[in-house]
């Protein structure tokens, strides 16, 4: 497990140079109007036998309220150096959030799942709200979310 | 020092106090209105239940209050449904309420974000800085600690201060250190990470009815939230979280996996919780409520209590001083000569001065101080006043002071007992090794040449070159013009009248200001004082009030003396005619608060103050009176009055006497007459106020102590706790 979470974490840096082995991926997400404050966000990622492979992005404005993303929670123990580096702000309702990362080439097609956590101050929590398998072929195809998320798609 | 603390953390934190506080008792409206009943399910049939009802549930919650709600997401987002904790059916769609959210967010956050939960915090920390001084300047003033539990005397704001803030300190002691827990946990200053257990890996059994799961059998008040396996995930499980802990429940077989006990801070945080919310406790949360709302009446009575004291020089802290002036005095006349002499030693020795009352003596609070003067007042008999509680005692408990001292009596020489508290001051503290600075002075009813005299003393001695001011009456006379006036005895050469004054005219704003501050002819009292400075002389003389200020009149009833300055002119006033005076308040002469009740004594003109009294009482608390004058045919004051008073419930019963015809006797022998009655009220917590002249108050103290003998029951014991109150002249 630690090698491949290494290069995760090693690709996942934005700042980094592009390197061998690894594509641009935009993540793009819409949240619905909800119309409660802005939305926490946990991007991440387990492998083929549900456990937990590494972070990609957390969009959370305040620290205090990250135990609010509950999968994401337990699936890395709460460790916050999970996302030292990879943090924005928080969502607001109705708005669109995008980030590109340089993901490496052996997560896709490979039985990986991304999942995002999404929560709301004072509203539920809407754990794994998206669970969606990365494969090239799933590319760019939109999906809705449950709760907060109106859509998210992929493209690489 | 304590008061300095007390002021200036309370100036600024008192506009977010009262805001914090007022929202603090709109939201412990809601739990009494939110709070469910129990329940007998398990938190297994419940989810049943729900899940057949709303398949797609993802969360069931219960809220501290017991309140249940299934949570879902469909197509329009989430959806919450109100759940029935003790059936476990539907009771339809619930939101949370807009108004407690925005009263909440106010409350901790005054809208602002972090910045508030900040400003918030540390307001929570001033008001508790607040009341730990609050309770260490009460002390000082009371005495004592057993003092504080006794009725709070002074007037005005101060008294009300007080009043409350002793009812409000234990909740307001509550609420402040949860919330300051709660922020301290919002900071992250205690620890607060929630502990969760790891995903867990799938036994692969195939999901059963949840009634049927060991691991969900656990009573629905145990509760915290649970979430559902997703629907078509193999690999989900049940998180449990109940007051115990958290785990997963394997929804095929029940068991529980990677049981996490719930952490001590966290248990710490229900307790802390429950305690500052009410949320689970509805009673508890509205008794908060109800002392939460002490905190804005403290910050109006004790802005009041500022405004009231800004006008007064300020005394040096005890700390700094190198002279210390103590004050024991009852009215407050005492001041305002302590005052006087504090600019002078201040002038002449080019030192600070502290002023403080002589119950807040401590020998180890003066580090700097090279000398003491204590001016103290007599009360009664020779007893403490008001501002002297407990200085005998400490006197006599703590070590001498290094430095001298010097003592100056205020007094009236009409009474036996003229500056006895000074003089048993002065005995105790030469007994206890107290050098003395300069000889004791007097001064005889407030006379300034006496204090004058004592300041030239006083400088011979020290050989420090005191130049004393005049003393600031305080009070401003206002022209009060004569309505009617009754006239009595002159047939057995002892004139006496009822004299009745029109309330000052004065304007809407100063009327209310002077209610408020309990102070002057807005709000006075049957038995405070009314103070007239005759034509021809500058020293005041003083007549108790027989009207209270919602009579809307000014009442008292006067002696004409032989050769008397001021009675004469008084009794010599016609209507339409005016005088100027001043009303000075006397607590200690008050009927009080309070359902016991009185037995009133008087002779003379001393029935005016008990007459008030009666007139006073709207509330039909009992009243015996019992009056002795010369003669029924001619100085019967009140008569007419007294039947009516009877009549209408105010008065339960009165026995007057009279020195002259058939019936010759004096006050006391109708006391001693009606022994029986008045032992068993005393003993039945009755209060005896006593107005008239000094001999007539020996009388009736020696027929009290008689009839009170069998009963075990010591007069003195009972002037102490302010059960016997006399008003002599």
């Amino acid at each position: 497990m630690r090698p491949l979470l290494a290069t995760l974490a090693l690709t996942t840096a934005l700042t980094a140079p592009s390197l061998a082995g690894a594509t641009e991926v935009t993540l793009k997400t819409q949240l619905r109007n909800y119309g409660g404050k802005p939305a926490f966000l946990a991007y991440y990622v387990t492998d083929q036998t549900g456990a937990y492979v590494g972070t990609l992005w957390m969009a959370a404005s305040k620290a205090r309220y990250i135990p609010d993303l509950t999968d994401w929670y337990r699936y890395s123990g709460g460790d916050m150096n999970e996302i030292s580096g990879i943090t924005g702000a928080s969502v607001g309702s109705g708005r669109t959030l995008t980030v590109t990362l340089d993901l490496a080439d052996t997560l896709f097609d490979a039985g990986y799942t991304l999942h995002i956590d999404a929560a709301v101050e004072h509203y539920p929590a809407s754990p794994s709200e998206i669970v969606l398998p990365l494969t090239r072929e799933g590319a760019s195809k939109p999906v809705s979310g449950r709760g907060y998320i109106e859509s998210f798609s992929y493209a690489m | 020092m304590l008061r300095v603390l007390h002021r200036w953390v309370a100036l600024p934190a008192a506009a977010v106090l009262v805001v914090v506080s007022l929202s603090g008792v709109a939201l412990s409206l809601f739990p009494p209105l939110q709070a469910e009943g129990p329940s007998s399910l398990s938190v297994g049939e419940l989810t049943s239940q729900v899940v057949q009802a709303l398949p797609g549930t993802t969360r069931i919650e219960r809220s501290t209050n017991g309140e249940i709600t299934a949570i879902g997401f469909g197509d329009n987002g989430f959806m919450q449904t109100g759940i029935d904790p003790a059936t476990g059916a539907l009771l339809g769609p619930t939101t949370p309420s807009a108004t407690e959210l925005w009263i909440e967010t106010l409350h901790r956050q005054l809208f602002t974000g972090d910045p508030g939960r900040i400003v918030v915090a540390l307001s929570s920390l001033a008001l508790l800085a607040l009341a730990v001084s609050g309770i260490g300047l009460a002390v000082r003033r009371a005495g004592g600690w057993a003092a504080l539990f006794r009725p709070a005397r002074g007037r005005g704001a101060g008294r009300w201060h007080l009043w409350f803030g002793r009812l409000a300190l234990p909740v307001v002691m509550l609420s402040t250190l949860t919330a300051l827990w709660m922020s301290a946990a919002t900071f992250g200053l205690v620890p607060d990470n929630p502990a969760v257990p790891p995903m867990p890996a799938a036994s692969g059994a195939a999901a059963r009815d949840a009634a049927l799961l060991p691991g969900l059998d656990v009573p629905v008040s145990e509760l915290i939230g649970l979430d559902l396996p997703r629907q078509g995930d193999p690999a989900g499980a049940y998180l449990l979280e109940t007051y115990q802990g958290v785990g997963n429940v394997d929804p095929g077989t029940g068991d529980v996996t990677g049981w996490v006990p719930r952490s001590l801070s966290d248990r710490i945080m229900d307790w802390v919780h429950l305690l500052h919310t009410g949320q689970g406790a509805a009673w508890l949360g509205l008794i908060l409520g109800l002392g939460t709302l002490g905190v804005p009446v403290l910050a109006g009575t004790g802005t009041l209590v500022w405004l009231t004291g800004r006008g007064r020089r300020q005394s040096a802290p005890p700390e700094t001083a190198r002279t210390v002036l103590l004050v024991g005095s009852e009215g407050g006349t005492t001041w305002r000569f302590a005052r006087t002499a504090a600019e002078a030693i201040e002038a002449a020795t080019g030192a600070p001065v502290h002023v403080g009352p002589l119950s807040s003596y401590a020998p180890d609070r003066y580090p700097q101080a090279e000398r003491m003067v204590i001016f103290a007042a007599t009360y009664g008999d020779g007893d403490a006043p008001a501002s002297a509680k407990g200085f005998l005692d400490r006197l006599k408990t703590t070590p001498a002071p290094q430095m001298p001292f010097a003592i100056l009596g205020f007094g009236d020489r009409g009474f036996d007992a003229f500056c006895a508290y000074a003089e048993t001051i002065r005995k105790a503290a030469l007994e206890a090794g107290w050098r003395e600075l300069a000889p004791p002075g007097s001064v005889d009813r407030q006379s300034s040449g006496d204090f004058h005299r004592w300041g030239e003393a006083f400088s011979a001695a020290t050989g420090l070159d005191l130049r004393l001011g005049p003393v600031e009456t305080g009070e401003t006379s206002e022209t009060l013009t004569l309505l009617s006036r009754d006239d009595h005895g002159d047939e057995v050469q002892a004139p006496v009248s009822i004299l009745r004054f029109a309330l000052p005219r004065r304007g809407l704003w100063r009327r209310s200001l002077d209610r408020l501050l309990n102070r002057g002819f807005g709000s006075f009292a049957p038995g405070d004082l009314l103070g007239i400075v005759p034509r021809g002389d500058d020293r005041p003389r003083y007549y108790s009030l027989a009207s209270s200020a919602r009579d809307g009149f000014v009442e008292i009833v006067v002696r004409r003396m032989p050769g008397g300055l001021c009675s004469g002119q008084l009794t010599a006033l016609q209507p339409g005619e005016s005088v100027a005076a001043f009303v000075r308040a006397n607590p200690a002469f008050h009927a009080g608060p309070g359902t016991s009740p009185l037995i009133l004594i008087g002779a003379g003109a001393g029935i005016g103050p008990l007459a008030g009294f009666v007139r006073d009482n709207h509330r039909r608390r009992p009243i015996h009176l019992y009056f002795g004058n010369r003669s029924r045919q001619s100085d019967f004051l009140y008569r007419d009055d007294l039947a009516r008073w009877q009549d209408e419930g105010r008065l339960n019963s009165a026995a007057a006497v009279f020195s002259r015809g058939p019936e010759r006797g004096y006050v006391q022998d109708a006391l001693r007459a009606d022994g029986p009655r008045i032992a068993e009220l005393v003993a039945s917590g009755a209060r005896i106020m006593v107005c008239g002249g000094r001999e007539m108050a020996q009388g009736v103290g020696r027929a009290l102590s008689e009839i009170l003998a069998p009963l075990a029951i010591d007069p003195v014991a009972l002037k102490r706790e302010g059960r016997y109150v006399e008003d002599v002249f």
